[in-house]
């Protein structure tokens, strides 16, 4: 702890330039060295601070580059990449490219309401007018600012969080919110 | 000095810092008005109402606008490390902030630049930052919820979005969690986990818990951990030992969960209002909870 401290010093001290001001990070795989160059173009004409470097070991599938991004801003990222038509094959965390998004969802039914949970992010819907009623959990600045958009929609007409998102946060509400479409909806 | 560090979720909202008041269901900052319903202005509510009960409270808000790009937090990161260094402040709490490790190591560092250094306490994306760069230590009290005890328990995961499957969100498991958390340096000098029983630990261990009254909707409301910070960030603030405050914080947010008698539908604005009848309530049951000495 105390060695780790001593580091954080040095660390603390390098410019706000340094690649360090990244934070956490994350690696984009695609499946060619050629969307590897298109989505570096588009990413980086959008000003967003990512890099081009070769897969630590780990990573299996895809081609011989990667792009390295701020993990926290997934959501905006692949978004991005969606719409410009090359979908990242894969997103992984770089410290542990072998970490996969929790996955499990944990469905509870208190009678009149059906909540569902993924990863730190709770959705619960009434069952009878499909109208979402409250949304918890979560710790990232868009969670408060995507319930108030959802809370007292339902589940056809609101917001989506997977298009009004932009963190980690905001996509696990975007699973949870499917996994209660999936439930609730014919 | 009070001090909560946080967000609102309107991108058009300012950089504010000052004294916060609380008037009806809005907060006033700096002339502007803030709805209280979840995040960070519920959290500065429940410190507001659990100050009813207390004497000497004067909270001051460090508040920015951010929908999650993070260009607010930015803006409040920096705002802090020019001015921390020269503030007196006895208990900072900091919230729903874009995690950002750079950023929240300079806010540590600009903290041991104070005089003397605050009672710290972070909850959501600023404790994800503080666990992430290795630095949870430096943290008097975190409270997270199951999925964060979790994430705290997984010495690989960036973010609870990546907790491994095999450190499963159990509640069951609360002491294997906490006691690994604490294994690898990712746990505050106390833990205040908030679930279907609230557990009060630290490195030693469990310390104590609090399953009553049990009132199953609060799992589904937005907000009622962020109350549950905000009152234990008032008793902390109040001169109160940690711990004590911890499991008297998870007290009354039950009982006034109990008192707003809510469905998985109520707001917890219900909740809020009931914070200083819950509290006066649970603190009378405690005669001497003021005399313990601050560790």
């Amino acid at each position: 702890m105390l060695i780790r401290r001593f580091l954080n010093r040095f660390k603390r001290q390098e410019s706000p330039q340094d690649r360090d001001d990244l934070g956490i990070l994350g690696i984009l795989v695609f499946e060619n060295t050629s969307e590897v160059i298109q989505a570096e173009r588009v990413l980086k004409n959008g000003g967003w601070p990512i890099r081009v470097m070769g897969p630590p070991p780990g990573i299996q599938s895809g081609c011989d580059l990667v792009i390295e991004f701020p993990l926290m801003e997934e959501l905006h990222l692949t978004r991005l990449l969606t719409d410009a038509g090359i979908p990242p094959l894969e997103v992984v965390p770089v410290n542990d490219p072998l970490l996969k998004p929790v996955d499990l969802f944990h469905t509870k039914d208190f009678g009149r309401y059906l909540m569902v949970r993924a990863a730190n992010m709770k959705l619960t819907v009434d069952k009878e007018t499909l109208v979402i009623v409250n949304v918890s959990g979560g710790g990232c600045p868009d969670v408060p600012y995507l319930a108030g958009l959802m809370v007292g929609q339902t589940l056809s007409n609101t917001p989506r969080p997977g298009i009004m998102g932009h963190t980690l946060c905001g996509y696990a509400l975007k699973l949870a919110l499917e996994e209660i479409e999936r439930q609730c909806l014919p | 000095m009070l001090a909560i560090v946080g967000t609102v979720p309107d991108d058009s909202f300012p950089l504010v810092s000052g004294e916060v008041r609380l008037k009806g269901d809005t907060l006033e900052i700096q002339g502007l008005d803030v709805a209280v319903n979840r995040g960070t202005p519920a959290l500065v509510a429940a410190v507001l109402k659990a100050c009813e009960v207390l004497d000497d409270c004067e909270v001051t808000g460090f508040l920015v606008g951010d929908i999650g790009l993070g260009k607010g937090s930015r803006r409040l990161y920096s705002h802090l490390v020019e001015h921390l260094p020269a503030m007196a402040i006895h208990t900072l709490a900091f919230h729903y902030l874009q995690p950002d490790v750079d950023w929240h190591n300079r806010i540590v560092f600009a903290v041991e630049a104070m005089a003397k250094k605050p009672l710290m306490i972070a909850d959501a994306g600023f404790m994800y930052a503080a666990k992430m760069s290795g630095q949870a230590g430096f943290y008097d009290l975190f409270t997270p919820d199951a999925g964060e005890l979790a994430f705290l328990a997984d010495e690989t995961a960036p973010h609870p979005f990546y907790t491994r499957g095999f450190i499963l969100h159990d509640e069951n498991r609360a002491e294997d969690l906490i006691q690994r958390a604490y294994l690898h340096n990712n746990g505050a000098t106390h833990l205040l986990v908030k679930g279907k029983i609230d557990h009060v630990a630290n490195g030693a261990g469990i310390l104590s818990t609090v399953d009553f009254p049990a009132v199953e909707a609060m799992e589904a409301m937005g907000g009622t951990g962020d109350t549950l910070t905000g009152i234990v960030t008032a008793l902390v603030a109040s001169g109160m030992a940690i711990p004590l405050a911890a499991e008297i914080a998870a007290k009354t947010n039950r009982l006034a969960g109990f008192y707003a008698n809510p469905t998985p539908a109520s707001s917890i604005v219900e909740v809020i209002h009931q914070i200083p009848r819950a509290l006066t309530e649970v603190l009378a049951a405690i005669p001497h909870a003021f005399d313990k000495p601050t560790p």
